[in-house]
C-alpha cells in the first residue's frame, strides 16, 4: 500500500517537476514555477518518508532542520553573490551523490554482496566519480567567485597539468572498472576509497587552471555534473524520479554551457584545458590613438538629446554597485521621452543571466532588458551607446583579431552606435584597456571615475541641480 | 571502516532492479529537459539554474532511505551528511529562485 503511495507521488512530482521547469519561459508565470517545484518536493519527500522501512526519524528531522539552519541565510545572499551560491550548491548536490553512493557500495559489501551486479557497480562508480569530483570543483569555484584569499583568482598552470588532470581521471576510472569487476574482493573496499580520494583530487585539478571570465561556463559544466550524478544515484536507487529530476537539471547544464561556449567562442575542452586569460599578449594596434574625455555636463547633454540609448552593462558595474544609480538615469532618461534600452551579452557577469537579475533587482523593467542579437542589427540607428563597466564584450578586436584571446567571440556593436559613451575606472590603460580600440575610436568619449560616482554625476546633472561635488 | 567479514552471513537476496526502464526513462526525461530547457526566457537563466538545481535535490529521497532504515551507524551518518546538504539545496534553491522571479517586473 505504502509502497503504491510511493509510486504514485514519484509520478505526481515527475508531471509537476517537468511543469516547473515549463513555467520559467516567462517571466509572468516564472512564480509558478517555484510552487510547482516546491509541491512536487514536498510530496515526494513525505512519501518516501512514510515507507515502513524508515525508522530512525530522529535522523532524519535533525538533518532536515540543519538543512533549514544553513538553507535559509544561503537564500539571503546579495545578488552579487549569487553565482558563489549556485557553485556552493552544486558542489552540495554533488556531495550528497557521493555519500550515498559510498553508503550505497558498503551496504552492499556488507550485507547484499549479490545486489553489486556489474551493472549497479559501473552506477555506483560513476556516482561517486561524478559526485566527489562535482563536490571539490564546485566548492573550489564558490572559493575562486567569493575571492578566498587562500585560493588563487588567477588561472594558476605548469607544464604538464593537462597530463596530470587526464592521468588522475584515467585511474579513479581504471580502478573504477577493477572494482566492478570485482566488487566483493579483499582489496575493493581500499580501491574503493582509492576513487573517492582521485574524485576529490580531480575536482580541484579541473578548477585551478580556470579564471574568473571562463565561470559562467564552468557553472553551467558543473551544473551538468551534478544532474549526473543524481542520475547515477536514480540508477543505484532504482528510482525513476530520482533519474528524471537529475535528467532535466543535466540537459540544463548542458544547454547552459553550450550558449556560454558559443557566446565565447570556444568549446568545451578549451575552457577545462585552455587556460583562459594566462597567454594573453598585447596585440600592437597600429599607432598608438588617445582618447577624448567628455565632461559630464556634455555627457548629459549628449544623452538628453538622444531618441535611442543603448546602455551596454558588464560586471564592473555590479563590481561598483552601480545598478541602483543606472535605474535613476533610465528614470531621468524615459521620462524626457528617450528610449532607453539595455544590451546583454550572454557571458556578462559571472553566471547564466547573472546581468538581467543584478538589473532586475534595481527595478529596471525586464521589457527594457535586450539580447546581443536582437540589438546588433539596431545598433547603427542608436544615438548613444552607454558602456558601463563593460570591456571584452565590446572589444572590436573580437571581429578581426587572429591571436587575441577573445577572436572570434560575439560582441555587442557598441562601435556602430552613433555615439559611444565609455565609463572606465581608470585613466591608466591597463592590459584590456590598451587593447580596445573602441575608447580611441573617433566618435567614443571616455568617462573617467567609479561607475557608481559617474552615474551618480550625471543623474543630478539631468535632474537639473546641476552642482556636482 | 566496514566488517567485509560479515559478508558470509549477509543475506544474498538481491532485489531485481529493472535497468533497461531505468534506461529508458533517464533518454526521454533528457529530451523533454532538452525540449522544456530549450524555451526558457533568457532573462532567466540565473534563476533556471537555482531552480534545476534545487529540483535535482531530489536525491534528497535517496539520502532519507540510507539515513532513516535500519542500517549499520556508519552507513546512517553517511546518509544524515547527505540528507543535510540535499536539503540545504532544496530550501536555500527554492528561496532565492523566489526571490530572483520576484524582481521581474514588467513595468
Amino acid at each position: 500500500m505504502t509502497h503504491a503511495v510511493a509510486q504514485l507521488a514519484a509520478v505526481v512530482a515527475t508531471a509537476l517537476f517537468i511543469f516547473s521547469l515549463h513555467w520559467m519561459n516567462d517571466p509572468k508565470t516564472a512564480r509558478h514555477g517555484v510552487v510547482a517545484g516546491v509541491t512536487g518536493m514536498l510530496v515526494a519527500v513525505l512519501a518516501t518518508w512514510i515507507q515502513p522501512e524508515i525508522v530512525h526519524h530522529g535522523w532524519v528531522v535533525l538533518a532536515i532542520v540543519a538543512g533549514f539552519i544553513v538553507g535559509v541565510p544561503l537564500s539571503q545572499v546579495p545578488l552579487t553573490a549569487v553565482p558563489q551560491r549556485t557553485a556552493l550548491s552544486h558542489s552540495f548536490g554533488g556531495l550528497a551523490a557521493g555519500l550515498v553512493g559510498t553508503a550505497e557500495y558498503f551496504l552492499g559489501l556488507t550485507e547484499h554482496p549479490a545486489q553489486l551486479t556489474a551493472f549497479r557497480m559501473s552506477a555506483i562508480v560513476a556516482e561517486v566519480i561524478l559526485g566527489f569530483l562535482t563536490f571539490t570543483g564546485s566548492l573550489m569555484a564558490a572559493g575562486k567567485l567569493q575571492e578566498v584569499r587562500w585560493i588563487p583568482q588567477r588561472p594558476v598552470t605548469y607544464p604538464g597539468q593537462n597530463v596530470v588532470n587526464i592521468g588522475v581521471l584515467l585511474i579513479a576510472v581504471a580502478l573504477g572498472v577493477l572494482v566492478v569487476v570485482h566488487p566483493t574482493a579483499a582489496w575493493a573496499g581500499r580501491a574503493f576509497y582509492g576513487i573517492v580520494g582521485l574524485a576529490v583530487l580531480f575536482g580541484v585539478l579541473l578548477i585551478i587552471p580556470i579564471g574568473g571570465a571562463d565561470m559562467p561556463t564552468v557553472i553551467s559544466i558543473l551544473n551538468s555534473y551534478a544532474g549526473l550524478s543524481a542520475v547515477a544515484m536514480g540508477f543505484v536507487l532504482g528510482n525513476k524520479l530520482l533519474v528524471t529530476a537529475g535528467a532535466l537539471d543535466g540537459s540544463s547544464g548542458l544547454i547552459l554551457s553550450i550558449i556560454m561556449c558559443r557566446a565565447m567562442n570556444r568549446s568545451f575542452t578549451n575552457v577545462l584545458f585552455g587556460a583562459f586569460g594566462t597567454v594573453q599578449k598585447a596585440q600592437a594596434i597600429g599607432e598608438q590613438k588617445a582618447w577624448k574625455q567628455e565632461t559630464v555636463e556634455g555627457a548629459a547633454q549628449l544623452l538628453e538629446q538622444a531618441s535611442r540609448v543603448v546602455v551596454i552593462p558588464g560586471y564592473g558595474m555590479a563590481v561598483a554597485q552601480a545598478q541602483h544609480k543606472v535605474r535613476e538615469l533610465y528614470d531621468q532618461l524615459t521620462k524626457r521621452g528617450v528610449t532607453v534600452q539595455f544590451a546583454i551579452h550572454p557571458v556578462a557577469g559571472r553566471m547564466p543571466g547573472h546581468m538581467n537579475v543584478l538589473l532586475a533587482e534595481a527595478n529596471i523593467p525586464y521589457t527594457a532588458l535586450v539580447e546581443m542579437e536582437e540589438i546588433n542589427p539596431e545598433m547603427p540607428q542608436c544615438d548613444v551607446a552607454l558602456v558601463i563597466g563593460a570591456n571584452d564584450v565590446v572589444n572590436p578586436a573580437a571581429r578581426y583579431a587572429k591571436g587575441s584571446p577573445i577572436y572570434g567571440m560575439p560582441i555587442i556593436d557598441a562601435d556602430k552606435a552613433k555615439t559611444v559613451l565609455a565609463i572606465k575606472r581608470s585613466k591608466n590603460p591597463g592590459f584590456a584597456g590598451i587593447d580596445n580600440e573602441l575608447y580611441v575610436q573617433d566618435n567614443t568619449w571616455m568617462l573617467f571615475g567609479d561607475a557608481k560616482a559617474v552615474v551618480g554625476d550625471l543623474v543630478k546633472q539631468l535632474a537639473g541641480g546641476g552642482g556636482l561635488h | 571502516m566496514i566488517d567485509v567479514s560479515l559478508l558470509q552471513t549477509a543475506a544474498a537476496e538481491a532485489v531485481p532492479v529493472d535497468y533497461w526502464s531505468t534506461a529508458f526513462v533517464f533518454v526521454l526525461a533528457t529530451f523533454i529537459g532538452l525540449g522544456v530547457i530549450r524555451r526558457v526566457s533568457r532573462l532567466l537563466y540565473t534563476p533556471l539554474m537555482s531552480l534545476t538545481n534545487a529540483i535535482s535535490a531530489i536525491a534528497v529521497v535517496g539520502s532519507l532511505v540510507v539515513a532513516g532504515a535500519d542500517y549499520p551507524r556508519v552507513i546512517r551518518i553517511l546518509g544524515a551528511v547527505a540528507l543535510f546538504a540535499s536539503m540545504t539545496n532544496i530550501v536555500s534553491g527554492f528561496l532565492i529562485t523566489d526571490r530572483m522571479l520576484k524582481m521581474f517586473k514588467k513595468q
